[in-house]
C-alpha cells in the first residue's frame, strides 16, 4: 500500500472527484496559480483549467456565498478557506445560507457543497491564527462536520464529503499536512458519521479527533509502559457523531478521557460527555475527564503555547486520574 | 381606481403587455392588502414585509425575463414571487404557515421558494443573498447557459460588505447577473442619506467597472425598458447595477409604523400621488387601451383570485408534526 502525506491524500481526493464529476470545482484564495497556500491543490489548475480551479480575491464571505449560489444552481463546489480562522468572515453564508437552504425551502433546494481548510493551532501563529472551531461549527443543524486525523481518512472523508448532497465542513489539521500514512490505491470512501478505533485497549477510552489523535496515541503508548491499556477512539466525524462507537468503547473500559484542540467551554468534549452520562451512566467507574486547550487566546511565546495545548502528558495524567492511580 | 397623478407620455410598448403588467401590479396590491388583513387577524405571524408602493419594480423587471431566468430576493419578496408565476394560493398558504405553502410552511413570508420556477428564495439577512445571486450566475456561465440571474435588494444592503465583495467578483468573472437595488429611501426607520456617504447607489457601479442606471421605479414601463437593457447586457456577461427609485407606502414590516419619527405623514401622502398602479391605469385609459369598466373588471378578477388564495390558505392543513425533522439534511 502506498505511503503518502495527508496533503497528497487530500489532493488525490480532489483530483479523483473532479475527474469523476465535471460539476465539481474548487474555489478559494491561492488555490490555482499559487497551487494552494498549503499545496493541497497542487497540479489541479494545470489539469482542470481556470474554469474549475478558481482563484478568488480575499473575500471569504463573498466567495463562500458564491459557492452556495453555485450549489443552488446545480454545481458541486468545494470552497477552500486558507484557514478556518478566516472562515469566520463567511459564517453568515455557512450558517444562514448553506445550512438552512434545504429546510427553509421545504426540501426544494439541496446544498451539495464542501467547505474545507486547515483548522486548529500550528506553531507560534499567536491568537488570531490558532483556533479550533469544531464546537461552533458542529452546533448547527443542516451541516455535517468531519475532522480526519490520517491521510487515509483525509482522502476517504473528503471524497465522501464531495459526493454528499449536504454542506460538509472538512476540518483539516494544519499540523497534519506533512504526516505520512498508508492510503489504499483506488476508490476509498470513508463514511461520514463513523468513528474508528485507532488502538484497541481495555482499561480506559481516549476519545479524540484530528490532531489530538496523535496526542492520544502517544499517551496510550506511555500508558502501556505503565501497564494501562488505553483504547483510542477517533471520532472522525463530529456531526453526525458516532454515539454507538463511543458507548461501545466505554461499555468495555468504564472510563473515558475526551481530548480536543478547542477551548473547554461548550466544547466537543462536553457533547461527548453528555452522550456518555446519558446512555452509559451505569457503566462508568469514574467521572469522565477532558483535556482541552487552556481557556485563553493562544499566546505567541513557544513555552506558553506549549502550556496551552493538549499534550500526551496531560492525557496520561487525566487517564491515571480516572483510573484512580494518582 | 382614482388618480391625481399627471399622465405620463404615451409609449410604444404593446398594449397587451401593458395590460398584463397592470394586472400583475393589481394582483400584488390586492394580495398585500389581504396579507395585512390576515396579519391583523393573527393568521400570519412573525415578520411580514409588504410590497405596496413598489409593485412596478417587480412587475417591470419580470416582464423582461424568460421563465428559465433566476430571481433571488430579500425578505420583501411576495410581489416578485407572484409575478414569477407562483400562484397566489401557494404564496398565501406559505404566509399562513400551511403545508400547502410554497416552502411547506417552513419558510414563511421571508423565505418563499419555487425551484422549478427558478425563484430562489427570499432571504432574511440584509445583503446575504447577493453572493448567492452571483453564485447562480457563476453556475449559468459554468454550464454555458444563456440565462441570467436578477437579484432584488434594498438600498440598505449597499452599506454591507457582501454587496462590495459580490459586485467585485461578478465584474472580474463577467457573470450574467443584474443587481437590482430597490431604493425605497429607508432601511427600516433610517433614511439612507443619514447612513450612506454616497446616496446615489448607482455610483457604486463605477467602483466595480460595471454598467449602472437609475430608473424611476414608479413607472413600470421605465423599469421594464431599463431591465431589458440590463438583461441584454447580462446575457453577454456584463453585470449591471440598476438603481430603481421607489417608495414603500407601508411600514418596514407589519409590526412597524407607517410614519412617525423617521418620515412624515405628508411625505407618505405625497409619494402616494405617484402610485405606480394609478399612473399605469391612467395611461391605459388615456391611450384608449382600456376603459374604466375594463380596469374595474381586471381589479375584480384579481380580488377574486386573492380571496380564493385566502380561502385556500385558511382551509389548508398545518404541516404534520413529523415535518419538524424533515429536510434538515438531504438523503
Amino acid at each position: 500500500m502506498p505511503t503518502i502525506t495527508y496533503r497528497d491524500a487530500l489532493n488525490q481526493a480532489l483530483r479523483e472527484e473532479m475527474q469523476r464529476d465535471d460539476k465539481v470545482f474548487l474555489m478559494g484564495e491561492e488555490v490555482g496559480l499559487y497551487q494552494g497556500a498549503y499545496k493541497v491543490s497542487r497540479g489541479l489548475l494545470e489539469e482542470f483549467g481556470a474554469k474549475r480551479v478558481v482563484d478568488t480575491p480575499i473575500a471569504e464571505l463573498g466567495f463562500a456565498g458564491i459557492g452556495v449560489g453555485a450549489a443552488m444552481g446545480g454545481l458541486r463546489p468545494v470552497i477552500e478557506f486558507m484557514t478556518w480562522n478566516f472562515a469566520l468572515l463567511a459564517l453568515d453564508q455557512i450558517v444562514n445560507s448553506a445550512a438552512k437552504m434545504l429546510y427553509m425551502s421545504g426540501g426544494q433546494i439541496p446544498m451539495p457543497i464542501v467547505f474545507r481548510g486547515p483548522n486548529g493551532a500550528a506553531l507560534q501563529l499567536s491568537s488570531q491564527h490558532s483556533q479550533a472551531w469544531e464546537s461552533w461549527l458542529s452546533h448547527i443543524p443542516g451541516l455535517k462536520v468531519v475532522a480526519p486525523a490520517t491521510p487515509a481518512d483525509a482522502k476517504g472523508l473528503l471524497k465522501s464529503a464531495i459526493r454528499d448532497n449536504n454542506p460538509v465542513l472538512v476540518l483539516e489539521g494544519e499540523m497534519l499536512y506533512n504526516n505520512k500514512g498508508e492510503v489504499p490505491e483506488g476508490e476509498l470512501l470513508v463514511p461520514i458519521g463513523q468513528a474508528d478505533v485507532k488502538r484497541a485497549g481495555g482499561d480506559v477510552t481516549l476519545i479524540c479527533h484530528s490532531k489530538t489523535v496523535s496526542v492520544a496515541l502517544k499517551a496510550a503508548e506511555q500508558l502501556a509502559g505503565q501497564n494501562v491499556s488505553a483504547e483510542v477512539v477517533d471520532l472522525r466525524s463530529l456531526r453526525p457523531l458516532d454515539e454507538a462507537a463511543i458507548l461501545t468503547s466505554v461499555a468495555k473500559t468504564h472510563r473515558a478521557v475526551v481530548v480536543e484542540e478547542g477551548w473547554p467551554h461548550g466544547g466537543i468534549g462536553a457533547q461527548v460527555v453528555d452522550v456518555i452520562q446519558r446512555d452509559a451512566f451505569d457503566q462508568l467507574d469514574a467521572p469522565v475527564l477532558r483535556v482541552t486547550q487552556a481557556d485563553v487566546p493562544m499566546p505567541y511565546n513557544k513555552q506558553l503555547e506549549r502550556l496551552a495545548k493538549a499534550s500526551p502528558e496531560k492525557v496520561v495524567a487525566a487517564a491515571r486520574r480516572v483510573l484512580y492511580l494518582d | 381606481m382614482t388618480t391625481t397623478a399627471t399622465p405620463p407620455a404615451k409609449s410604444p410598448v404593446d398594449t397587451e403587455l401593458q395590460r398584463r403588467m397592470l394586472r400583475e401590479m393589481l394582483l400584488i396590491r390586492r394580495f398585500e392588502e389581504k396579507a395585512a388583513e390576515a396579519y391583523a387577524l393573527g393568521k400570519i405571524g412573525g415578520f411580514c414585509h409588504l410590497y405596496i408602493g413598489q409593485e412596478a419594480v417587480g412587475v417591470g423587471v419580470s416582464a423582461a425575463l424568460k421563465p428559465e431566468d433566476y430571481v433571488i430576493c430579500s425578505y420583501r419578496e411576495h410581489g416578485q414571487a407572484l409575478v414569477r408565476g407562483m400562484s397566489a394560493r401557494t404564496v398565501m398558504a406559505e404566509l399562513f404557515g400551511k403545508a400547502t405553502g410554497c416552502s411547506g410552511g417552513k419558510g414563511g413570508s421571508m423565505h418563499l421558494f419555487d425551484a422549478e420556477k427558478r425563484f430562489m428564495g427570499g432571504h432574511g439577512i440584509v445583503g446575504g443573498h447577493l453572493p448567492l445571486a452571483a453564485g447562480l450566475a457563476f453556475a449559468i456561465k459554468y454550464r454555458g447557459g444563456d440565462e441570467v440571474c436578477v437579484c432584488f435588494f434594498g438600498e440598505a444592503a449597499v452599506n454591507i460588505g457582501a454587496f462590495h465583495e459580490t459586485l467585485n467578483m461578478a465584474s472580474v468573472w463577467k457573470l450574467p447577473v443584474i443587481f437590482l437595488c430597490e431604493n425605497n429611501q429607508y432601511g427600516m426607520g433610517t433614511a439612507f442619506e443619514r447612513v450612506a456617504a454616497v446616496t446615489d447607489v448607482v455610483e457604486h457601479a463605477c467602483s466595480y467597472d460595471i454598467a449602472g442606471e437609475t430608473v424611476n421605479g414608479m413607472d413600470v414601463l421605465e423599469v421594464h425598458k431599463a431591465a431589458e437593457r440590463a438583461v441584454q447586457r447580462a446575457r453577454k456577461g456584463h453585470p449591471t447595477l440598476l438603481e430603481v427609485r421607489t417608495y414603500r407606502f407601508m411600514g418596514h414590516s407589519m409590526s412597524d409604523p407607517l410614519h412617525g419619527v423617521y418620515r412624515t405623514k405628508e411625505e407618505v401622502e405625497d409619494q402616494k400621488k405617484k402610485d405606480p398602479i394609478t399612473q399605469m391605469a391612467h395611461r391605459l385609459r388615456d391611450e384608449g387601451a382600456m376603459d374604466q369598466a375594463a380596469i374595474d373588471a381586471l381589479d375584480a378578477e384579481v380580488q377574486a383570485e386573492v380571496q380564493d388564495a385566502v380561502t385556500f390558505a385558511d382551509e389548508s392543513p398545518d404541516p404534520a408534526p413529523d415535518e419538524l425533522g424533515r429536510h434538515v439534511l438531504a438523503d
